[in-house]
């Protein structure tokens, strides 16, 4: 049976234009298998709902360094739920403080990663993920 | 991926074969160096630098053979500078302390600044917000939850007088880390100096301003490329004939470092968009001896000890060879290339944070034994938030400690001489030679951007120094080893109350200007674009009727248009 590859979403909502981490993420991920469309910089919340939307991902990862994260992710949440969208997995990278982390969760955020994460782990955790999610866990 | 590792192992290759050991050295090669390998072989694993180039077990005369003492290495002070650009180096005076600091308003900014010359820096740092550097006003849709998280918020002259507010600009320089807003940024300080009765002549500082390098690695561009160096342009002509000790561009390699290149990509692309930026200036009429003294560079100070003090020497050294075969330059300062160098934040960990400030002591070492002449050095919390007072007195301390205990500054150049790092210098400058020709042949630097040359290949860099971290070929201490459960560390909190603030300020300040009068001076900085006139003298005034920055950023919209990249991954 041929397993309907991953897609992945990878956004830089706001204004920040660091994308070391963004590019090195997408490439592993493709690396890895996974279909990856990167949106580029400076996009707003309703760019990346609608981006997701379109292309019909599975994930969107985050990328976010700029302290902006607490205005940016529940805007996205936010959307993503008045678009039906509740299954799609959402991750977030950057420079987040960990007292913001439980928030983010709240908010529902699946996970946020850290500076010195390894692509393995973001590769395994968004395999276990999307297969829990497509068999309707 | 192939092609470009092959080509940064060829030029080390090159010089391995053009080694030419001496007798007694092969001899020792054979009877000693052989059998010792056999009873005890190098640990695995390869000795690279963190850029990934190859250092070799030992390095001797048979490294320098192509190597003159008069042409290569000099003395300080007199070409090709490989030893510094002044003739007593620190023995004169120390590299100047200057520590990058802003954030919130810009009161508290004007606090963190008085609180870091109260504890001995010697220089000021403007770090602006994401709003500023991207030429938003604070109240602008696209900055919510923006303002003040990154830098200063700074939207107009009103906030740039507070910024400076019992800082006398006459006697402090200051540094303005700025790019595509630099010039009307610039205005509001020249503003300031002016209320302050600060005269132009004596000012001094440094505006970042260096806009390819956006398109390479920083991304925060806003206008199109040609426009964007013509303003670049404006500044430095400014400059030249207005405030001849102020440096107008800050010709970066850090951020392209940061971004993930390797040392010699960074010195490669950096000196690239300083020669597209000579040649700019020279199609504007100017002569090359009259601008080129004031331009200036900025470096990252990275892990590798060696490579980084190799990198700076090379640097200098290609520099005025550059200045000098190129151009024809014949003044001294235009050969002499002054930099700023702040050390690596991307290689600072959210793991075991105290680790950073050993990585940063090391990193500023580095620059400091390579000649920089001005330095900042991170704080231990940089890869979780902005510094804490705490943390930002730490590296501050470092720097100091460095200057009065170390004894590094005691003589000039010290590692002159030493057969790794002169040879480490020659294959650097090398490298960096090759990639500024393979620029050349691509038409340039506008030219190699738009083909997104420089940008792959620093995508490139990062992902084969990733797929090292992964598989565990380059160990970050507490990160892919050697690590432990942690607590986390108290952070710098800042919250939305800056950006209300601001808001309630901007409101006031538009009804209490003049709106005819900002209106007509927009309208006159449209004009003088178009008239291809220097901007500079239009900015100034409408930063002097309280036009905002936003609505200046706005006008240079309008009129210049907008850049949006084609992303490389």
């Amino acid at each position: 049976m041929h397993e309907k590859k991953i897609r992945v979403l990878i956004a830089k909502p706001g204004l920040d234009g660091h994308d070391r981490g963004a590019k090195v993420i997408a490439r592993a991920l493709r690396d890895a298998g996974m279909e990856v469309i990167y949106t580029g910089l400076r996009q707003t919340p309703e760019m990346i709902a609608s981006a997701a939307l379109q292309e019909d991902v599975d994930v969107i990862g985050l990328s976010i360094l700029s302290g902006a994260h607490n205005t940016l992710c529940p805007r996205l949440m936010q959307l993503l739920n008045a678009n039906g969208m509740q299954d799609v997995t959402v991750l977030i990278g950057g420079i987040i403080p960990e007292g913001d982390i439980p928030a983010l969760k709240q908010a529902g955020i699946a996970e946020v990663f850290l500076p010195g994460t390894s692509t393995q782990a973001i590769v395994d955790f968004i395999r276990q993920r999307v297969a829990a999610a497509r068999q309707g866990v | 991926m192939g092609e470009t590792k092959d080509r940064k192992t060829s030029s080390a290759l090159s010089f391995e074969s053009a080694r030419k050991a001496s007798a007694s050295e092969r001899a020792w090669e054979e009877n000693t160096l052989r059998p010792a390998l056999l009873k005890s072989p190098e640990r695995a694993g390869n000795f690279t630098t963190v850029s990934g180039y190859p250092i070799r077990r030992l390095y001797t005369q048979a490294d320098l053979a192509d190597w003159d003492v008069g042409r290569d290495l000099g003395v300080p002070g007199s070409p090709p500078y490989t030893r510094g650009i002044h003739t007593t180096m620190y023995r004169r005076r120390l590299w100047t302390m200057r520590q990058f600091a802003g954030y919130g308003s810009a009161e508290d900014t004007n606090r963190r600044f008085r609180y870091l010359l109260s504890q001995g820096q010697t220089g000021l740092s403007v770090a602006f917000d994401l709003p500023t550097l991207m030429g938003y006003d604070s109240d602008h849709m696209l900055s919510e939850g923006e303002v003040g998280k990154c830098g200063v918020a700074i939207s107009s002259l009103a906030d740039m007088e507070t910024l400076f507010e019992g800082i006398p600009l006459a006697d402090v320089t200051t540094s303005m880390t700025i790019n595509s807003p630099a010039a009307a940024i610039w205005a509001m300080y020249l503003a300031v100096a002016e209320k302050q009765g600060a005269s132009w002549e004596r000012i001094s500082g440094t505006l970042q301003n260096d806009i390819l390098k956006e398109y390479i690695a920083q991304k925060e561009y806003i206008f199109p490329p040609a426009p964007s160096i013509d303003l670049v342009t404006d500044t430095i002509e400014f400059a030249s004939k207005h405030t001849p000790k102020f440096n107008p561009v800050s010709i970066s390699g850090y951020h392209i470092r940061e971004a993930g290149s390797t040392a010699i990509q960074e010195l490669a692309f950096t000196l690239r968009d300083g020669i597209e930026y000579v040649e700019s200036c020279l199609v504007r009429g100017m002569q090359v001896d009259q601008f080129a003294p004031r331009l200036s560079f900025f470096f990252n100070a990275h892990n590798d000890f060696f490579e980084e003090i190799a990198k700076y020497r090379a640097a200098r050294r290609l520099w005025c060879r550059v200045m000098r075969e190129r151009f024809g330059a014949t003044s001294p300062r235009s050969w002499a290339l002054r930099f700023h160098a702040q050390t690596a934040g991307c290689s600072l960990t959210a793991q075991q944070p105290y680790n950073n400030v050993v990585r940063t002591a090391m990193q500023a070492l580095a620059a400091v034994l390579g000649g920089t002449q001005s330095l900042h050095t991170n704080s231990l919390d940089e890869a979780w938030a902005l510094p804490t007072e705490a943390a930002a007195t730490i590296a501050l301390r470092t720097q100091q400690i460095l200057a009065y205990e170390s004894g590094v500054a005691n003589t000039v150049d010290p590692l002159g001489g030493s057969y790794f790092v002169e040879a480490l210098t020659n294959e650097v400058e090398q490298g960096a030679r090759d990639y500024i020709a393979r620029i050349d042949a691509l038409g340039g630097m506008v030219a190699a951007i738009e083909r997104g040359f420089p940008q792959r290949e620093i995508a490139d860099a990062a992902y084969r120094y990733q797929t090292a971290l992964d598989r565990k070929e380059k160990i970050v201490v507490g990160v892919n080893d050697y690590s432990t459960s942690e607590k986390p560390i108290e952070t710098l909190q800042i919250n939305e109350t800056v950006a209300d603030r601001q808001a309630k300020r901007l409101r006031k300040l538009r009804a209490e200007r003049s709106q005819e009068e900002v209106q007509r001076r927009l309208h006159a900085l449209r004009k003088a674009i178009q008239l291809h006139e220097n901007t500079m003298p239009s900015l100034l005034e409408a930063v002097k009727a309280y036009a905002t920055l936003g609505e200046i950023c706005d006008t240079l919209r309008e009129v210049l248009g907008t850049y949006e990249e084609s992303a490389v991954t």
